[in-house]
């Protein structure tokens, strides 16, 4: 759908959204209709057939059909419902009290109908705009609704077509490929032979990786389709509830046999069924129940704090208000009681009667409230509301922020928050997919202790590095080179065309041109569609060694007694199997995108080897690993005789010729083709393998049909399986398929095995790991596989003292020690790591485990923790294979975005689920933490330690700070640099989860967070979803700090909603954070300006705009209330009630609106270039208290020479009222509006139009009442005033003194203000008039000199500062390991992260830090 | 939400871009006047801006200098016709006083009579809404439902004509000027007529249509306070009679202050009279009707001429050469100012 409609949606959602009204758009009318029968914790859907019948219509037609509403009005109850909820407005409340007042005829003091005015006007507005939403919805609902699937009618017996809106629960239905799923509905049947449906779930959460599911066990053996007229069993499963990512539930078959139903038996409604033929379900949830429209909350309505702030002023303002009311009323009583005798101007009421004085002050207090209201504006909310949408607008608007690859651009989905952006002190964001790219490129591997260090591979990445660097002219002139200022064209023209900024930054990141060859290359099939699948991604060359290693399984297997098989070589294969199996990866064809592949050839292509061999060879492994061999060194495997690679190549002749097996595994038989992998990573290209390279080039080129079969695409839910399963397929060791109770693997030498698949334990942040449970087709063991993070696989390994094995205690635990190194080694190179880990299981004990599983399956209660404890069960007394390192780059921009940041005052914390090393080698590439600052890692215990340890870091920072300020006392205003010995230290803290745990108790939190003030940067590892949530809120409850969360994953969706402002990266893992997001970026680089630019000016516009709208208010209301001064207090007002009432809705209101949304203090290039400016949002500098009373003040001033000019130029003369209050209501708005221009940054034709315009309407206006109104309301007397006035010089001389002498003060304090004491912004604004020579160099200036000033505030002396370090350093050492902090990136030259470090921008150099 | 997004055609790749539009508004780059305030600009501002307003204050001091005007209050002259208006008993007694003075100097040109009240709370709310425009227009309302009560009807259900407080408080002394020269007194002709706007005059008070005034009245009755009905107000002038009289509707457009003053006649400049009012001893008998004793109220009758400007009052003048200075001693101030920064070179103020 277009961007427009979208954008209008949330606009109307927010205008009638009021506080408080969770119950907004569709999910109101999904709760309200939730039908009151269905009481009980539990459904029992039953379908409506034969002998059910009875029960059915007992049961079912409880649940609702799935008719769906999303309409909140019909034609009948539109006007009281919308009324009833515009009414939870408190704003219209207190207008409705107004108008409501003022039928009290005692205090009446406008005409009735003229106070309705507004409060109509506002009314009528919303209700047009919810009526035309709400029409909108309804047709949408509509042609929902008459969608049209398959159901199964008993009269007809067989599916017939029915709308949507008429299936109801206990319904069959029947699918076909690429069908929508109308319910909610357990799957019975699906053409699969596999009992496999897949689903895609885009319309539901935006993922577009396929998703199994299957059908419910003991129907999938069934061949046939299942027959609706047999069904003869119940289902009983939970109420509807929102989560997406739960069913439980059983079903009972006739002879009261159960059968559990989870969320893989659940077709969810708004899924598309993909490459399955058909299938049958039976709707359990329809209409509103389901889960998809249970989730359907639109977008949520947040305070910002700006928004908090205006409305404790305008609580001030109802003081003020109470006040002058109160002045009114004392005043009228004591005017009333000075006369003895009733005069003639005190009309006794319609009685007769005259009230007494104290009475008739009384009554006095509400005329005045009803006079005065425009005090409270109704125009402010209304205003506010469309400034905010304005800016919204602006800000989606922003090319900036458009990303070309994904073709996606900021969405943002909190409408009224966008000024909070302008306010962030601390930024708390997660590592994967928002500081990096989520895109996982297999790097290291470690097997059996032996590192495997994949040089090859690295070169490749490299490579793309440079083809990066090649293609970037070509790839600016792609979009729209038409106009050279577009920055559609991405960071490559912006410095070209904005030539302050930064210097790109591309080779941060290689996959930016390597999409870009994807899409040009374009023969890999739907690449915007495929999950995880670029080229760099996919393309693992192998380790020549260990792939040495791996072929000689195959050698092996020729040559039995000649060579030994190693224990090595059983861990490797163990190692690759794990890594093709341990996932959820589903297999697609290339050539017919998300079809699945069929096992058709697993039969045909058995290979020669019968499975005889195959199990002698397996079981070989097994003997062979009792007998402990030692770790082969890579010299045994390296040497190969010719003769039996000759030998092995005619196997594999033979073995081509019968199968179309993938013509990648070809390259197995060669292992010395070095030269190959140039070729074969051309990305989009097949890998054709020149045979002919190798050693017997003529027989294999000749023997094998070289038809080029396209390799299978794999749809991993994360980056991580699809990374490790491309890795495995590098070595041969290839995912075929997938299916719920099978996988099979095409294993290099050994051709096709068929895993019978038992369990699928899936990765939870709880476990930090997933298990398969397998049966081993050869040696029909159960096997488990598991795969996840060092810290707990550690803990769950075989541990030395189990009895059996002890013979190769010795060997394991140095497999385990030396993969530790590894693992360590990875992470200091920044590289998320995978322990892969093996279990075999005996019958007896997987039975055993079997029992225990079941019974958690089965159960709805306690189901959850019931399937935990299952896995951990199983999960135990696991054989370590080896760990990976996968490399997640830095997306693009993100260390100069963070140092940006940081200098914009912003405090920025990583929370993180990755291991320490990880995480701070992370934090150190994108410059969160420098070199020269002094790390301190929180690894305690205990939670005394912990308290312990915080203190002392404490102390010895604050004592490093007294020397820092002593000494720059010392130093004074010198602005010689320091050197660099003279520098303290910026402390960074390295927190890990276990720790965290203790840090947040109660009792350590206030000292934490005084600790973490102290920081410069904050990392957390290891951190759950739930410890990053509790963090956000500790800092945003304790310190009152504005929070921003900043994530892409489901792991930092709590995050993302505790924050004040959550941002969702749009990445590569599914789409739940950007829905629980209020703003959703492609890129974290992106945050800069989205903060430093926008929260900059939407904070700034929307303080300058309330202020001004206070200004204005308080100034008019004024002029009426100092009139009452001469008016016996009675509540005259001396100008027309039209255009009282109008003068703010119409004449006063738009300029300030334009105001708010497009002013612009400072250009936007400057705030990048400057981030200290984002300073003066941040700390509210634009509206601390003092403005607001100064406005305030500004505005009793203005509104004294507003009324006591024309008062003493007309007093003692003729003049009427009204001719009095025409040029002061001419002069006020005047004075508003030129008050205006003096506060606007920024002039567009767009700011002359809309005042221009409101003078002329308020002129054309005045005439028109003035010429028509004889008898409009009771005091007609404005008739011919104003054009009366218009031949009248004084009255021209009367505005223009007044509204000379009402802005003279507050021009002159502008000017004084940009003379003597610029504020940063001003001097910022001061940068534009200049020449770009001049501009760079005065940016430069100011830019050194924060540095100074930086220094001197943080780095000053050495020995003092250094001696108290030491003592910190010790505590440190003695309780936490402190990592190799200083040279992060040393190891490796080939690696990506040097690269990305040593391209400092330039100007970055303020600390001379170069990491070379 | 759903809607929008479950049924987004996947399959059709040709969705256009998302890319936002690079215009100028959309991205925020709309030439634009950045008001800078630099010193050219400010010191123009200012001494502009004072030069005008003393050129403005001087001509406006000039021209209010030139308005002669005479303001004698009669309240005390009048006390017995006071004392005797406290009691309201007395509303129809007649009561006449003479009050003397000496005109110094000729006053020249047009000269209006204005008759002044002090501390008469026209402009309160109740009593400012006390009319009926729909009645004043000649229209045959119900009265009773308008603003007016308690002044609407009277207990027996006669309308009152016109009804409401301000008609029923209508000023209703009647002032005649008299010239003594040579020992014998003339008196000086007054139009009475004229004095209120046009558009009133002719628009907004419209007498009922009848063939003649009082038949056109028939039915209604005067105000409590009034002595006449309002169909004799002005007995000799058929078209100053009614509601379109003058007095009545100058009466009725209710004054902004509690002291004001009201058009009461203007000199007819003929014979004696066709320079202004000479020079010598006038009197100015007065039929002492409207009491004020009881909002402690004071009465003048004022003789003035007026300018361009309107009335004496010098207030605007003098606040304009005031400002003025004031701008321009601004403006002198922020020169030094500047003067003294451009020494100290700061940052970016090069203008």
């Amino acid at each position: 759908m277009a961007d427009p409609i979208r954008w209008a949606r949330y606009r109307w959602q927010r205008l009638i959204s009021t506080e408080g009204r969770e119950c907004s758009s569709n999910n109101s009318s999904s709760k309200c209709y939730q039908s009151p029968k269905t009481t009980g914790k539990h459904r029992i859907v039953i379908p409506c057939l034969g002998h059910f019948k009875e029960e059915y219509e007992k049961v079912s037609k409880l649940y609702m059909n799935n008719k769906i509403r999303t309409t909140r009005y019909t034609l009948l109850n539109f006007l009281p419902r919308n009324l009833y909820e515009q009414f939870h407005r408190v704003a219209n409340l207190y207008f409705l009290f107004l108008v409501v007042l003022n039928w009290v005829p005692v205090v009446e003091a406008f005409q009735k109908e003229i106070t309705m005015l507004p409060l109509i006007g506002v009314l009528t507005i919303i209700a047009v705009k919810d009526g035309l939403e709400d029409y909108s919805r309804y047709k949408m609902d509509k042609q929902i609704n008459n969608l049209v699937t398959k159901v199964y009618s008993r009269k007809e017996k067989k599916y017939i077509d029915e709308c949507w809106k008429n299936v109801s629960v206990g319904d069959f239905v029947r699918l076909s490929r690429n069908e929508i799923i109308p319910a909610d509905m357990v799957l019975l049947y699906s053409s699969d032979p596999d009992g496999i449906c897949y689903i895609e779930t885009a319309g539901l959460d935006g993922e577009t990786n396929l998703k199994q599911r299957q059908v419910v066990r003991g129907y999938s053996e069934q061949v046939s389709e299942i027959d609706p007229e047999e069904f003869s069993s119940r289902i009983e499963c939970e109420s509807p509830s929102n989560d997406l990512s739960r069913f439980r539930g059983f079903v009972e078959h006739s002879n009261m046999d159960r059968v559990g139903l989870s969320k893989e038996n659940l077709l969810l409604r708004g899924c598309t069924v993909r490459n399955t033929e058909a299938v049958v379900g039976i709707v359990v949830y329809a209409g509103h129940e389901t889960k998809a429209m249970l989730n359907n909350s639109g977008p949520h309505y947040k305070r910002s704090k700006l928004e908090r702030k205006v409305n404790t002023d305008i609580l001030w303002c109802v003081l003020l208000l109470l006040l002058m009311c109160l002045t009114g009323a004392i005043g009228h009583g004591i005017w009333l009681s000075r006369y003895s005798e009733t005069p003639f101007f005190n009309i006794p009421g319609p009685d007769g009667k005259l009230s007494p004085p104290a009475l008739a002050g009384f009554y006095m207090f509400w005329t005045m409230i009803i006079l005065l209201q425009v005090l409270i504006p109704v125009s402010l909310y209304v205003s506010i509301e469309i400034v905010k949408l304005g800016q919204i607008y602006l800000i989606q608007n922003d090319i900036d922020f458009y990303h070309e690859k994904t073709d996606s651009t900021i969405q943002c989905r909190a409408l009224n928050i966008a000024e909070d952006l302008g306010q962030i002190q601390y930024i708390f964001s997660d590592k994967t997919g928002t500081l990096t790219e989520n895109k996982m490129v297999f790097r290291r591997c470690t097997i059996a202790g032996q590192e495997y260090c994949h040089e090859e591979n690295a070169k490749r990445l490299e490579a793309y590095q440079e083809m990066d660097s090649e293609d970037e002219d070509p790839a600016d002139c792609q979009c729209g080179s038409s106009t050279p200022t577009s920055k559609c064209q991405g960071h490559n023209n912006r410095a070209v065309c904005e030539p302050l900024n930064r210097k790109p930054l591309n080779q941060l990141s290689g996959s930016y041109s390597a999409f870009k060859r994807q899409d040009e290359a374009g023969d890999i099939p739907h690449s915007g569609h495929m999950a995880f699948s670029s080229p760099i991604e996919t393309d693992v060359v192998p380790d020549k060694q260990l792939l040495e290693k791996f072929s000689q399984i195959s050698y092996q297997q020729s040559e039995e007694t000649s060579s030994k098989l190693s224990l090595e070589t059983m861990y490797i294969t163990d190692f690759f199997l794990a890594l093709a199996i341990c996932n959820t990866v589903v297999v697609s064809g290339p050539n017919q995108p998300r079809q699945k592949v069929r096992r058709l050839s697993s039969l045909s292509r058995m290979p020669i080897k019968s499975l005889e061999e195959i199990r002698q060879m397996f079981q070989r492994f097994s003997v062979r690993r009792l007998s402990s061999s030692p770790l082969p060194s890579v010299k045994e495997s390296s040497s190969v005789s010719p003769n039996s690679f000759v030998r092995k190549l005619s196997i594999f002749r033979m073995k081509l010729a019968s199968s179309n097996l993938d013509g990648a595994a070809q390259r197995v038989s060669e292992p010395q083709n070095t030269d190959s992998p140039e070729d074969s990573q051309v990305p989009g290209e097949l890998h054709l393998v020149n045979v002919a390279a190798g050693g017997e080039p003529s027989h294999a080129v000749s023997s094998v049909e070289l038809s080029p079969i396209p390799k299978p695409c794999y749809e991993a839910e994360s980056p991580d399986e699809a990374a490790l399963v491309h890795a495995a397929r590098a070595y041969k060791c290839v995912l075929q398929s997938r299916t719920p109770d099978r996988v099979t693997v095409d294993f290099a030498g050994l051709g096709s095995l068929t895993f019978q698949l038992l369990h699928i334990l899936p990765f939870d942040s709880l476990r930090k790991r997933m298990s398969v449970v397998v049966r081993h087709p050869v040696s029909n063991k159960v096997i488990v596989y598991t795969k996840g993070a060092d810290s707990v696989m550690m803990d769950l390994l075989r541990t030395a003292s189990e009895g059996i094995y002890r013979t190769c205690n010795s060997l394991l635990e140095k497999i385990k020690e030396r993969t530790q190194q590894h693992l360590d080694d990875y992470a200091r190179r920044g590289l998320r790591t995978l322990c892969i880990a093996k279990k075999v299981m005996s019958d007896a004990e997987y039975a055993e485990w079997l029992n225990h599983r079941f019974v958690a399956e089965t159960s709805i209660d306690n189901r959850e923790d019931l399937l935990l404890e299952s896995a951990m069960r199983l999960e135990t007394k696991l054989t370590l294979l080896g760990a990976t390192g996968i490399e997640d780059r830095l997306q693009e921009g993100v260390p100069d975005t963070i140092q940006a940041l940081r200098k914009a005052g912003i405090k920025i914390w990583m929370l993180t689920g990755d291991k320490r090393e990880t995480a701070v080698n992370i934090a150190y590439a994108c410059k969160l933490l420098e070199p020269e600052d002094r790390i301190f890692t929180l690894k305690s215990q205990s939670r005394d330690a912990c308290a312990l340890v915080m203190s002392k870091i404490l102390e010895g920072i604050q004592k490093n700070a007294s020397i820092k300020e002593k000494n720059s006392e010392k130093l004074g205003n010198v602005s010689a640099s320091p050197s660099a010995q003279a520098r303290g230290f910026n402390a960074g803290l390295v927190i890990d989860g276990r720790t965290l745990e203790h840090v947040l108790h109660d009792s350590l939190q206030n000292i934490f967070l005084e600790l973490t003030e102290e920081c410069r940067a904050v990392v957390c590892c290891q951190a759950t979803p739930l410890q990053k949530s509790v963090l956000v809120k500790l800092v945003r409850s304790k310190l009152k700090a504005m929070t921003l969360a900043v994530g892409d994953g489901a792991n930092d969706v709590s995050m993302i909603q505790v924050a004040d402002t959550g941002v969702g990266i749009s990445g590569q893992e599914g789409m739940q954070a950007v829905m629980a997001s209020d703003f959703a970026i492609s890129q974290f680089r992106h945050l800069r300006k989205l903060l430093l630019v926008h929260g900059h000016w939407c904070y700034t516009r929307l303080t300058n705009m309330v202020l001004y709208f206070f200004y204005k208010n308080v100034t008019y209301v004024n002029l009426l209330f100092w009139y009452q001064f001469f008016c016996g207090f009675s509540g005259t007002s001396m100008t027309d009630y039209w255009i009282l009432i109008l003068f703010n809705l119409l004449f006063t209101s738009v300029p300030p609106i334009i105001y708010g949304v497009l002013d612009k203090d400072v250009s936007a290039e400057i705030l990048m270039e400057l981030p200290q400016l984002y300073t003066t949002s941040q700390k509210s500098v634009a509206y601390l208290p003092s403005a607001f009373w100064i406005t305030l003040l500004d505005a009793f001033y203005q509104s004294l020479v507003c009324f006591f000019v024309p008062y003493f130029t007309y007093c003692g003369s003729d003049i009427d009222i009204f001719s009095f209050g025409n040029p002061i209501n001419t002069s006020a708005l005047f004075i508003m509006l030129f008050h205006l221009l003096i506060e606007c940054k920024s002039v567009t034709w767009i700011h002359a139009v809309v005042i221009v315009g409101s003078i002329l309407f308020y002129f054309v206006f005045s005439l028109a009442v003035g010429a028509t109104c004889k008898t409009h309301n009771p005091r007609s007397d404005f008739y011919w005033i104003m054009e009366q006035h218009m031949t009248d010089p004084v009255f021209y001389l009367v505005c223009l003194l007044t509204t000379c002498i009402a802005l003279l003060p507050r021009y002159l304090i502008r000017v004084l203000q940009g003379t003597l004491f610029p504020s940063p912004v001003l001097r910022a604004k001061y940068l534009v008039r200049l020449s770009p020579e001049e501009q760079r160099k005065a940016i430069k200036r100011w830019k050194d000199e924060c540095n100074v000033n930086d220094r001197v505030e943080l780095q000053p002396t050495s020995v003092p500062s250094s001696s108290a370090a030491g003592a910190v350093l010790e505590e440190e050492t003695t309780d936490s390991a402190l990592p190799a902090s200083k040279t992060p990136f040393q190891s490796c030259s080939r690696d990506g992260l040097v690269k990305n470090t040593s391209f400092l921008p330039d100007i970055h150099d303020s600390l001379g830090v170069q990491v070379a | 939400m759903e809607n929008k997004t479950s049924f987004l055609p996947r399959e059709g790749e040709a969705q256009p871009s998302r890319c936002p539009d690079n215009s100028a508004f959309k991205q925020q780059r709309l030439p634009a006047w950045k008001p800078q305030l630099t010193i050219a600009s400010v010191l123009s501002c200012f001494f502009l801006t004072g030069a005008f307003c003393l050129t403005v204050g001087v001509c406006l001091v000039l021209s209010a200098n030139s308005v002669r005007e005479i303001q004698i209050d009669y309240s005390d002259k009048c006390s017995d016709c006071s004392k005797l208006r406290e009691n309201s008993s007395n509303w129809n007694k007649e009561c006449h006083c003479s009050v003397n003075f000496t005109l110094k100097e000729d006053i020249l040109g047009d000269v209006f009579m204005y008759y002044g009240l002090e501390n008469f709370y026209q402009n309160h709310r109740r009593y400012v809404m006390s009319r009926s425009d729909a009645q004043l227009l000649g229209r045959n309302v119900n009265i009773q439902r308008s603003k007016c009560a308690p002044f609407s009807t009277y207990r027996n259900g006669t309308p009152m004509a016109p009804c409401g407080a301000i008609a029923n408080s209508m000023f209703n002394d009647t002032i005649d000027l008299f010239y003594n020269r040579n020992s014998s007194v003339i008196q000086v002709p007054l139009l009475k007529t004229g004095n209120s706007w046009w558009t009133d005059k002719n628009v907004k008070f419209r007498n009922p249509e009848s063939y003649n005034l009082s038949s056109a009245f028939a039915g209604t009755a005067r105000p409590p306070y009034w002595q006449k009905p309002v169909y004799l107000l002005d007995e000799e002038d058929e078209r100053n009679n009614g509601y379109v009289n003058d007095d009545f509707i100058v009466w009725m457009r209710v004054s902004a202050f509690a002291t004001f003053r009201n058009l009461y006649r203007r000199v007819r400049r003929v014979r004696h009279f066709t320079q202004g009012l000479p020079a010598g001893n006038y009197t100015f008998r007065i039929a002492y009707n409207f009491p004020v004793t009881r909002f402690k109220g004071r009465k003048h009758v004022i003789l003035s001429t007026v300018v361009w400007s309107g009335g004496r009052n010098p207030f605007l003048g003098i606040a304009y050469l005031v400002s003025g200075t004031a701008a321009t001693l601004t403006g002198f101030v922020i020169t030094g100012i500047h003067l003294k920064l451009r020494k100290k070179k700061t940052y970016f103020q090069k203008q």
